[in-house]
């Protein structure tokens, strides 16, 4: 379970902070909630061209589904895929609900500042975004619906929300394996809906490894999947990549 | 299916300033100004109205589905609904509803989508996105905002029908709708209305046979 031995970096994102970088493919992201309380907002753009980027309106038709977990895969808004969740032992994450925004979270939770509070200040998923964007050229207008990692959010049948606190679990990790060279960038920020009390995000291990033989295809039983898997082959063989 | 909260408008189509027909599988941009109400008529019924609001002074605010989803906590849209903006304001309040549940999940189809969705071969078919751009590429309204593929966020399909279980199961089933029914929503902001006439022909969206609608603006 643990991939300490086999992974090239791992680093751990304190809750409430963000990060951003380029995996490549044939590398797998292991995404760990140390504590149990972790959200880890995510999107996904093409390394090359960064105005192609995740699609959860996409990734959610094409699998017919309203959450992710593992045999699912991550949808580009140019019908390819930028990665494939191979593990999972949470079952069910998030991806409608948005980032908190810094007025969210001050109405929730209250005002923490720098001055007073150091790195301990809060900090809402969007900001995160927006700084971690910010590094790469990109701004506002790249932000589209992300991926909320370790959060469970459920809809009854008139389309009402719950988020499911109770869901998470210290250890729990998630897999991605990557199909096509992608900027990943994360905010460990608490999730819009979190009903926590205080603020108290958790922490994000990340740990990269190289994917087994074979593994990025746990997607491809769904077949939309195997089409975008072939679209993304197509697109790194133009670019004189192996598949 | 909410069928119970339907809500009439009080406006006549003869007062309005606007009074429109938007072809099957064409684009429309209009302005809306702060305080009018903008209505959407699905004339001859199951026809997917792909719609986008932007600020009209400033494309970088715009419709964003997980502000609206997540402010209201409910994922389908309705007469109350408030549709929110990326930065947090409300940009238009939805206040009559004859069809009774518009969907905000499913998106805008693309050439590329479809290639995923039905088949490799889909790819030269028509679809919203293309409506999209070609309506960045000619609109003046869009041109003066120098909006760009970059600006063209997951968007709402009027009367289109994306049920989700608890389970977590989503499917695209028969519309709601049907001959007329309508939705009206009063601008709380100047807006620009970027719509596609979504020419789906291959799931139930558009029951497969795309049809006109009508836009009516009133002061």
């Amino acid at each position: 379970m643990k991939q300490k031995n086999t992974s090239l970096w791992e680093e751990d994102i304190p809750g409430g902070c963000h990060w951003s970088g380029i995996v490549r493919r044939g590398m797998t992201l292991r995404l760990t909630d140390i504590y149990g309380n972790a959200n880890a907002a995510v999107l996904f753009y093409n390394r090359e061209e960064k105005l192609e980027r995740y699609n959860m309106a996409d990734t959610l038709k094409s699998q017919h589904t309203f959450y992710l977990t593992k045999g699912h895969a991550c949808h580009s808004d140019m019908g390819r895929i930028f990665c494939c969740i191979t593990a999972d032992s949470i079952g069910w994450s998030d991806t409608v609900c948005g980032l908190s925004d810094a007025e969210l979270i001050r109405k929730k939770y209250g005002t923490a500042r720098y001055q007073e509070h150091q790195n301990q200040m809060h900090r809402s998923g969007l900001d995160g975004m927006l700084i971690e964007l910010g590094k790469w050229g990109l701004d506002r207008r790249d932000i589209v619906p992300n991926i909320n990692f370790f959060s469970k959010v459920t809809a009854d049948t008139n389309g009402e929300l719950m988020f499911h606190a109770d869901n998470r679990k210290a250890g729990d990790y998630i897999d991605l394996s990557f199909v096509m060279d992608t900027l990943v960038v994360l905010s460990a920020a608490p999730h819009p809906l979190d009903t926590a009390e205080s603020y108290q995000p958790g922490a994000v291990n990340l740990a990269l490894s190289v994917t087994p033989t074979d593994t990025a295809t746990t997607c491809s039983n769904i077949a939309e999947n195997s089409r975008g898997l072939e679209n993304t082959q197509r697109f790194n063989a133009c670019c004189g990549g192996e598949i | 299916m909410n069928t119970q909260h339907l809500t009439e408008s009080k406006f006549d189509p003869n007062e309005a300033v606007v009074n429109e027909v938007c072809a099957a599988g064409e684009p429309w941009v209009k302005r809306v100004n702060k305080g009018q109400t903008f209505r959407i008529e699905d004339m001859e019924g199951n026809q997917a109205v792909d719609t986008l609001f932007f600020n009209a002074n400033d494309a970088l605010e715009r419709y964003s589905a997980t502000d609206t989803i997540c402010s209201q906590n409910r994922l389908y849209l309705t007469t109350g609904s408030q549709l929110n903006s990326n930065f947090g304001n409300v940009m238009l309040t939805i206040t009559a509803d004859t069809c009774g549940r518009h969907d905000t999940l499913g998106g805008a189809c693309a050439a590329e989508s479809n290639t995923v969705r039905y088949a490799l071969d889909k790819y030269p078919m028509h679809s919203c996105r293309d409506n999209f751009l070609h309506a960045l590429a000619h609109e003046s309204l869009c041109k003066k905002l120098g909006m760009s593929k970059r600006d063209l966020p997951s968007n709402i399909n009027f009367f289109m029908n994306v049920p989700v279980n608890e389970a977590g199961q989503l499917e695209f089933v028969d519309g709601i709708s049907a001959p007329g029914k309508y939705v009206e929503m009063q601008a709380e902001m100047d807006v620009i209305v970027l719509i596609s006439n979504c020419p789906q022909l291959n799931n139930p969206c558009n029951a497969y046979n795309p049809t006109p609608i009508r836009l009516l603006i009133w002061d």
